[in-house]
């Protein structure tokens, strides 16, 4: 980066402008005549694109390495679905072009929108939000919109430790109180101690199955009836959708409300590479109160529609949400069918299990030895003297691999949790646990080696403590 | 692992020390090696009254966020505001320096509800 600057500062005037084929010379109104030089950098395109492509060199992404970051899902991103949001058809609409211009564009949201109801077994979906926490936020909104129209006071949602982690600060910030639940010793909500906490003024319970221990809530259906009988809502978080889809529909296990992130079931570009897109599904009694507005087909045209907006919760994002996202989401679930998105769950179930089974008895599995779609294991016991899985995460950047989440969920001590992701061949899933032994193995028989880990990338080990006690905002 | 013998202890590993009315609430020495390097807090306002095991002030470390209950009901009349900018000091002296906040204590009878230093020692 001071390299960069230096160049701006140098001043050199390197690159050639085309001629200008508008005349100069015409005598400009003073008003509108700049007093002073406007100091726009001046750089040239070539030390511009150096400056970025090194930069982009220092990264590990999905396109460079394995990813096996667990409850984030970082799933392969087909190329050809960025070769279709390019199409010029798609990419240069505007939204606020008339309906009859804009109908290939609209067929894509109005499909979409059936394909995740046929996915989530619910009955409306809005395509609005721009991430996973974001149609959180617009799904408490919507459950409490519902319960003020029934006139009922409901202020409190249920949120298991094993619950994805965003949804405690969701349930907040849209107003509600948070009472947090214990899992029971097999990593799942147990009836009982639902029971336990269960009032009259519980909106809903908000539930990530499977959990982010990867473990399936079997428990789900006699979950759902006590909440219903209570009044309250089921709210399910579709982080995890991607382990179960195809296989489950959350409407059919007594879910009323949920969300899915497209840009981990299906496929869409994920974190820096984002924007993500959140769609928000809902039973047909909560119809009314999903975001405006929605698109919907009459004698084959596609409309926009504002409808009855009374009981709406109004707008989650300008227009129609992260339409390219939301086009590549369908292209991805096109392009799989049903039968291929069952065999994608299934998959990336397969792998992570495969790669539970080659380190089980290397490390502790707190859930057990079989799993869904991620696992969480435990190093506690298991490492060298005042190794930490902290070390163990940085090392592997040693080796090349994007580290594991580590320390989350919080229920489990010393935590790593690894999805593998379903289009990794057995190759590259024995190479990455060949390693992650290996690096287990020198904890004990070497592990300065993992405290002064990673010793192969750009920087080395940062400072996490200084970094959050006395943050550095600018260079 | 410190646990003195003078103070009252919750399951959630806060502390508690009588002093008359007054009662001093912290974290524990177990509780700041396991959270590690603590780099930010959140103390409650001073005359908000919570119950018992209600969840009252937050502290982060680079690992995560932790929510810290309340060992007994009270009105807090004193918050240890050094804490803010120094968070720090949690780590190097969890039972003195490091308090959170003074709670005017409800009932007293609710202290005998928590652990004693050997049950709290057993439970870690």
């Amino acid at each position: 980066m001071n390299k960069l600057i230096n160049e701006i500062r140098s001043n050199r005037n390197t690159d050639r402008v085309i001629k200008c084929d508008v005349p100069l010379d015409i005598e400009m109104d003073v008003r509108y005549k700049g007093q002073k030089s406007t100091n726009i950098p001046n750089l040239s395109e070539n030390t511009l694109l150096r400056h970025f492509t090194n930069l982009s060199r220092r990264n590990y992404a999905l396109s460079t390495t394995f990813y096996p970051l667990g409850s984030c899902t970082m799933k392969y991103n087909p190329v050809v679905n960025e070769k279709i949001a390019a199409f010029e058809e798609f990419s240069s609409v505007h939204p606020y072009q008339s309906e009859e211009t804009v109908q290939g564009s609209l067929e894509i949201m109005y499909e979409l929108e059936k394909s995740l109801c046929e996915v989530s077994g619910m009955d409306n979906f809005t395509l609005q939000p721009a991430a996973g926490a974001h149609g959180e936020y617009a799904g408490l909104l919507i459950i409490a919109g519902y319960f003020k129209s029934i006139k009922e006071k409901r202020t409190k949602i249920i949120v298991p430790d094993s619950a994805h982690g965003t949804n405690p600060a969701s349930a907040a910030l849209a107003g509600f109180e948070i009472i947090s639940l214990k899992s029971d010793e097999n990593g799942i909500v147990s009836p009982e101690n639902l029971k336990a906490v269960l009032t009259k003024d519980v909106a809903c319970m908000m539930m990530t199955v499977p959990n982010t221990l990867g473990v399936f809530e079997k428990n789900i259906a006699e979950i759902s009836e006590i909440l219903h009988q209570n009044g309250s809502l089921l709210y399910y978080d579709g982080a995890n959708l991607n382990a179960v889809m195809g296989i489950v529909k959350p409407a059919d296990i007594g879910f009323d409300v949920m969300h899915i992130n497209l840009h981990k079931t299906f496929a869409t570009p994920h974190g820096g590479g984002g924007p993500g897109a959140g769609p928000v599904g809902v039973k047909a009694f909560l119809k009314d109160f999903l975001p405006v507005p929605v698109i919907v087909k009459e004698n084959n045209k596609f409309k926009i529609s504002f409808g009855d907006k009374k009981k709406s919760i109004g707008k989650m994002k300008a227009f129609f949400g992260n339409f390219p996202v939301l086009l590549k989401a369908c292209a991805y679930i096109k392009a799989l069918g049903g039968a291929g998105l069952k065999e994608a769950s299934e998959q990336a179930v397969l792998n992570a299990n495969y790669v539970l089974s080659s380190l089980k008895d290397k490390v502790s599995i707190p859930a057990g030895s079989v799993c869904m779609h991620e696992f969480v294991l435990s190093s506690k016991g298991h490492l060298g003297d005042g190794v930490k899985t902290l070390d163990v995460a940085k090392k592997l950047l040693d080796y090349g691999y994007y580290a594991p989440t580590i320390y989350f969920p919080l229920i489990v001590e010393e935590a790593m949790m690894i999805e593998p992701t379903e289009t990794e061949s057995k190759q590259v899933l024995d190479e990455f646990t060949d390693v992650l032994l290996k690096i287990i193995e020198e904890s004990v028989s070497n592990p300065e080696i993992l405290h002064n880990a990673p010793v192969n990338t750009y920087v080395s080990r940062l400072n996490e403590v200084e970094a959050a006690r006395k943050p550095k905002l600018h260079w | 692992m410190n646990v003195p013998n003078e103070l009252f202890y919750a399951k959630t590993h806060e502390w508690a020390r009588k002093e008359g009315k007054k009662v001093y609430v912290g974290i524990t020495d177990h509780a700041q090696h396991e959270i590690t390097d603590i780099v930010h807090v959140e103390l409650p306002e001073v005359g908000k009254k919570f119950s018992k095991s209600q969840p009252c002030a937050v502290v982060e470390s680079v690992k995560s966020a932790f929510d810290i209950y309340s060992p007994v009901s009270g009105t807090v009349v004193e918050v240890n505001e050094e804490l803010l900018s120094s968070p720090e000091i949690i780590n190097q002296s969890p039972y003195e320096k490091g308090f959170f906040f003074v709670l005017e204590i409800e009932n007293e009878n609710e202290l005998k509800e928590l652990m004693s230093a050997e049950d709290y020692k057993k439970s870690l």
